[in-house]
């Protein structure tokens, strides 16, 4: 499971003995995130994410845990329970808002994690179980942040949860039943909110549970790094503890200032005023909007306007929603080239970057009303979004040239490496 | 195989993408614009600047005027519009002894029943009753109301886009319709029972203006009570109702920001000092 030469876990005190083997839990968190994990020397600040990420889970469980002693999940009073927390309960202000931005943050490191494994490959062999478990990771995510911002009962809620519930209706035969079945209605209301709350509750356990094995996964061959190139000796890893806790200790402490400057200074910015409203399914909000990060899937959906031949242009839209994520599986099979690091990819380089804007502007397309020039621009951006994944990675990776890589880790952070001389070329 | 079919499939999301574009693009060019101009689209007004004291970074409650505010409400909104969050106990929070917030809470009529018969009545408020309900429900509303509803004010500043700014650009914002909106659009009229206002979204608005002529509350304090000032102490009063915890909010935040980048500051040297060593190794 680790390297050779990785340090092995040695307690001195007796009482430290008797716990290793009684239950060798610190071993385990040494070998894990200690000393007894040899990392790649060369990892850059996008490497922080993973951590942050982490942290961000288990800043939504502490708050979320105490904002559901004093919420109530029933229609009647859900709304007032919220303002109650914002009101009445001790600090209960704070609480909100952290959980309610920590969502926000937690999207925030997640993207950047995600786009950090598209550019340096992080898909590729050996870690496509690290991929796997990561997409599986972001759909329970998305999930849990949908029916999250149900439960305050303003009229986002209301009517954000009635149009993702509806996309099921778009299902032929099935759908409706399946609609109703999810609701427990036939629009949302208590039972609706009831089980959303249980499953808010639920899900964050569950994410914590494929988070353990993503990193499992990730233990085995190890993480990656920017130059792509495996790890060849002892003299391209370091110790994860103390370098790389020393340096997301950093990253923590920048993301905590930005985070907090949130909290305290802007709290409602990335939320939508209508949610102070309560909800009134008599009337339909001007332009119902997801939270900012379903922006660029909320685009894709509403980009199919007209119906494909036989397909229903509301299918189509959620057809295209889903697969926007579920193509994210097949990448470590869609790119085929031998080379990880887009630092020596020159065509995909450039497409990553043309993703990169795309994926932005169709977030702005998803947040703005439907109407035109929003609708035609984002049909052209997801046009795009589907032909980077599934047509133009496949053929890059096969009639690219890349540059030439650096012989290990070592050379490419040292300038020279003595075992590139000294005969592991040969091999 | 994995190659060819995401081709495929890449290639029918492309082309039924593309299908909805032209014919979107069509539409447009048929039409000749991108958004048809109406009167709201072109007469509507951002709301104004509004400078309130919990604005600021360092941000405090002008007390002072939160208590005109409080009267502009008492006096004038409290008539259709209801407060329901807020507690007459939280009127100290914006400098009312509790003598005062007693006395204050005993002039509002909250439901209660009669000691006597046990019956459904009004009662005089206690510090820890909550503003009454103006309406019985949503119908009596109606019927009072031609035909519209007059929203809670509790999270109103909150529940709006620039909201104090927006409540303050309202209530100063009734106007006849001008000139070049006439001329523009000649089709556009403010039906019987509603009222132009170019701040709100649809130009008609069904509440008549409220704050009608200056003086129209007396400010114990002293104040001149001109319309402009009567609407900003009304908003600022809302600005408080929405959120009372704001000022606290801030002033705890400058701390929380101040240790965080000393903090940060210390694990950066911290993170150097580590490296230095794996610079030197190899």
């Amino acid at each position: 499971m680790s390297f050779p030469w990785a340090k092995h876990y040695e307690p001195k005190a007796p009482f430290m003995r008797w716990i290793d083997e009684k239950l060798p839990l610190p071993r385990l968190v040494y070998n894990a995130i200690g000393g007894g994990y040899p990392v790649p020397r060369n990892l850059n600040y996008m490497w922080n994410f993973g951590v942050l990420a982490g942290f961000c889970l288990v800043l939504q469980i502490v708050t979320g845990v105490i904002l559901a002693m004093h919420y109530a999940a029933n229609a009647a009073v859900a709304f007032d329970s919220t303002e109650h927390i914002m009101r009445d309960v001790n600090w209960g202000w704070l609480m909100r808002y952290a959980h309610a931005n920590g969502a926000s943050a937690f999207f925030v490191v997640v993207y950047l994690h995600i786009f950090r494994g598209f550019f340096y490959s992080s898909y590729k062999a050996p870690r496509e179980m690290v991929w796997l478990l990561g997409v599986v990771i972001f759909l329970l995510m998305m999930a849990t942040g949908f029916m999250g911002y149900v439960l305050p009962w303003g009229q986002m809620s209301y009517w954000g949860a009635k149009v993702i519930t509806g996309l099921f209706g778009a299902i032929p035969v099935v759908g409706e039943p399946i609609q109703i079945w999810l609701l427990g209605g036939y629009a949302p209301d208590n039972a609706a909110l009831n089980r959303f709350f249980s499953l808010h509750f639920l899900l964050p356990f569950v994410i914590a549970g494929v988070i353990i094995l993503h990193i499992w996964a990730l233990h085995i061959p190890g993480s990656s790094n920017p130059t792509g190139v495996e790890v060849k000796s002892e003299s391209d890893t370091l110790p994860f503890h103390p370098y790389y806790t020393a340096k997301d200790g950093f990253g923590l402490g920048v993301f905590l200032i930005l985070y907090f400057a949130m909290v305290f200074f802007f709290p409602n910015s990335l939320g939508h005023p209508d949610n102070y409203i309560p909800a009134n399914p008599l009337s339909t909000p001007a332009h119902i909007v997801p939270e900012w990060y379903y922006w660029p899937f909320y685009a894709i959906l509403r980009a199919f306007t007209v119906d494909f031949f036989f397909v229903p242009a509301k299918l189509m839209g959620v057809l295209a929603m889903f697969s926007a994520i579920l193509v994210w599986f097949f990448l470590p099979w869609l790119d085929k080239s031998p080379v990880r690091s887009g630092h020596y990819r020159p065509m995909f380089r450039k497409f990553f970057w043309v993703l990169v804007i795309d994926v932005l502007v169709l977030g702005y397309c998803g947040g703005s009303p439907a109407e035109e020039p929003f609708v035609m621009i984002s049909q052209l951006a997801t046009a795009y979004y589907f032909l980077h994944f599934l047509v133009i990675l496949p053929i890059v990776s096969s009639i690219e040239r890349p540059e030439p890589l650096p012989f290990s880790i070592t050379e490419a952070v040292l300038g020279s490496d003595d075992k590139a001389v000294l005969g592991e070329s040969k091999a | 195989m994995v190659r060819i079919i995401g081709i495929l499939v890449g290639l029918f999301f492309t082309a039924a993408v593309l299908w909805a574009f032209g014919n979107g693009a069509v539409q447009v060019a048929s039409q000749d614009y991108f958004v048809e101009k109406t009167a709201e689209t072109e007469f509507h007004l951002h709301p104004k600047e509004l400078d309130q004291a919990s604005d600021h970074l360092v941000a405090h409650w002008d007390k002072q005027q939160l208590q005109r505010g409080y009267q502009v409400y008492k006096e004038v909104c409290a008539a259709c519009h209801s407060l329901r969050h807020v507690a007459f106990r939280d009127l100290e929070q914006i400098g009312y002894t509790e003598a005062q917030v007693k006395a204050i809470a005993a002039t509002w009529q909250v439901p209660g029943v009669d000691p006597v018969t046990g019956e459904a009545t009004t009662v005089p408020g206690k510090p820890t009753d909550y503003f009454p309900l103006v309406y019985l429900n949503d119908v009596a509303a109606r019927a009072a109301n031609n035909n519209a509803i007059p929203p809670d004010l509790s999270l109103m500043t909150k529940a709006r886009h620039e909201g104090p700014a927006y409540v303050y650009s309202l209530l100063t914002g009734y106007s006849e319709i001008p000139a070049e909106l006439t001329a523009e659009f000649p089709d556009f009229s403010t039906p019987p029972g509603l009222h132009f206002n170019r701040y709100f979204a649809n130009l008609n608005l069904a509440m008549p203006p409220p704050l009608a002529v200056d003086d129209q509350v007396t400010y114990a304090d002293g104040t001149p009570a001109t319309i402009d000032q009567m609407a900003k102490d009304v908003s600022a009063f809302l600005t408080w109702t929405a959120e009372p915890s704001l000022p606290k909010r801030k002033q705890t935040g400058w701390p929380v920001i101040g240790f965080l980048i000393f903090a940060t500051i210390l694990a950066y040297l911290a993170k150097k000092q580590i490296w230095a060593r794996a610079k030197k190794k190899a």
